[in-house]
């Protein structure tokens, strides 16, 4: 699980993808996985480091998780 | 370190899409308590989904309406649809106001009488009175409202088989200048059907003719129309007087007044676009106080009132079972409530509030409820926070139509509780159980035995030997 290389984030939660002009926006937690997959932690990283942060179980995270990824692959924002 | 509240992640693409001048407001807003209860209090003692009445709501509603009409008109009366709600409880609250007992069938008859309702406080609707039921009504001298020439003949014959004369209305429809013209029920002015019924019972030595009775629609949001229906009887009023010289006593205006519910397909939010109860009022008493009747001729105005006055006094709680996305990448939300629980849904887009604190992002997903039923889905469209499998939600205003018109279908109808005035909460009634459902159920004996049914291992050994 990879972000392209060339998807723009900011420290709002902003995303945006220059091949499609497309910009997204993003709640703080989504904000926090996509710098996590910026520095290319793997989902086990990811999800000990969001369970450490905020007050969630891990399996809930994880179902949570796989929904996001999912969200990111239909606006073509993973490689 | 104390974490942070957790909420699931989500990305949203930002669109351009075209402004809305009028906007849509999201549901950010959690209802916690009703009527200074705790909803997650409530859905821990009695469950969930669970529909919760506010005795408060109910009389304050009823209070407001009968001030409205009373200063506006000398003698008002209203009669309680049993149809919008009949549970117990809540038709006893009515009646402790004042209201009287509107029913349309033998069954919703005898609950007015069980709740204590005299029969002469009782009108009887409705195309479906069986001979049995037109008898009682008549001995009990409650107000008989004909619906066709059949059941006018039929109670005609059993008032003179009898010796009875029981006091009579007829339903009269008519075109009020509204779509759809509802002609199935009653005598229709226009042709003269009305007319014709009304001179019969007037020429029938065993038929007291004491009212006029209509009732133009549902979820009516033209209260011109009203006054158009208040014209046409009062102008059956005034012929009868004319020709018959007799004074007719009441004009029952019947129900119809809208709630504040959005219904489907509306631009609009319901709170935007439905008329006051001030509106209709003044629509129907201008018309009749200045028909040219004198003062002391003036009938009562009966008003069978439903909706408008138990919609905004029910809750239904819910509880999400869990969260998915959809091919297109829809968020879909699966409820503990579907269509079966919440009929109404068919209708309405129903407000629906989160229960609980939620951060301010939210999305837009489609609302299903559980049943394993394609048609099963409570809104197509609504923007609410985050939701998660476990959360509340509250949605308003479902007092109508819903504890009578749900359905027993692959779930069981949940409890209800009324919240009294001193905020306590009554079962008024209780969950079903299977044995509910059962009692009524009966196995012919040839099907009692099933071959899948495991038999004792010994039994198993006996029938080899």
């Amino acid at each position: 699980m990879k972000l392209k290389k060339n998807v723009a984030t900011s420290e709002e939660g902003f995303i945006f993808n220059p091949s499609t002009g497309d910009s997204f926006s993003t709640n703080p937690i989504g904000k926090d996985i996509l710098v996590l997959l910026k520095e290319d932690k793997s989902v086990k990283e990811i999800i000990e480091a969001i369970c450490e942060k905020y007050d969630v179980e891990p399996a809930q995270f994880e179902k949570d998780l796989d929904d996001f990824k999912s969200q990111l692959s239909d606006y073509a924002i993973l490689d | 370190m104390e974490k942070l509240r957790y909420e699931r992640p989500i990305v949203q693409k930002m669109n351009k899409g075209l402004m809305n001048k009028f906007g849509t407001r999201t549901e950010y807003e959690p209802v916690t308590h009703i009527e200074g209860v705790p909803v997650k209090s409530m859905i821990s003692q009695y469950g969930s989904p669970l529909f919760v009445i506010s005795e408060k709501q109910i009389r304050r509603n009823f209070q407001s309406a009968n001030r409205i009409f009373k200063t506006r008109y000398p003698k008002v009366q209203f009669a309680w649809s049993y149809k919008t709600n009949y549970m117990d409880a809540v038709c006893k609250v009515f009646h402790q106001e004042g209201s009287w007992a509107e029913v349309v069938s033998g069954f919703e008859y005898e609950k007015a009488l069980r709740n204590g309702v005299p029969g002469n406080k009782i009108i009887f609707n409705g195309p479906d009175k069986s001979d049995a039921e037109l008898l009682k009504a008549a001995q009990n001298n409650s107000l008989i409202h004909i619906d066709h020439f059949d059941e006018l003949y039929s109670l005609i014959k059993i008032s003179e088989d009898n010796h009875l004369k029981p006091r009579v209305a007829i339903r009269v429809n008519m075109d009020t200048g509204i779509y759809p013209k509802w002609d199935r029920f009653g005598f229709n002015y226009e042709n003269g059907q009305a007319w014709n019924a009304l001179t019969r019972i007037v020429n029938s030595d065993n038929l007291e003719l004491v009212g006029l009775h209509c009732h133009i629609g549902t979820f009516m949001l033209a209260p011109w129309a009203y006054a158009n229906a208040a014209s046409k009887l009062c102008e059956l009023a005034w012929s009868l007087k004319e020709k018959f010289k007799m004074t007719i006593q009441y004009i029952d205006l019947g129900g119809g007044f809208p709630s504040q519910n959005t219904l489907k397909g509306s631009y609009l939010p319901g709170s935007d676009t439905v008329p006051s109860i001030d509106q209709f009022a003044d629509a129907i008493t201008d018309v009749i106080l200045g028909y040219g009747f004198k003062h002391e001729d003036l009938p009562m105005l009966i008003l069978e009132t439903g909706r408008a006055l138990i919609d905004d006094a029910g809750y239904l709680l819910g509880s999400v079972l869990a969260t998915k996305r959809l091919s297109d990448g829809r968020r879909s939300t699966i409820m503990d409530f579907g269509v079966n629980t919440l009929f109404t849904a068919f209708w309405y887009d129903h407000k629906i509030s989160p229960a609980q604190e939620f951060g301010h992002h939210s999305e837009e997903m489609v609302l299903y409820g559980p049943l394993c039923m394609n048609i099963d889905i409570i809104r197509e469209s609504i923007t609410l926070p985050l939701l998660e499998k476990g959360n509340h939600v509250v949605v308003h205003k479902v007092g109508a139509y819903n504890m009578t018109q749900w359905m027993q279908f692959i779930t069981l109808r949940p409890n209800i509780v009324m919240i009294d005035m001193d905020n306590h909460t009554h079962v008024i009634r209780k969950a079903e159980t299977l044995d509910t459902l059962l009692e009524n159920e009966q196995i012919p004996s040839h099907l009692e035995y099933n071959p899948l049914t495991p038999v004792a291992s010994s039994t198993v050994e006996t029938s080899k030997v």
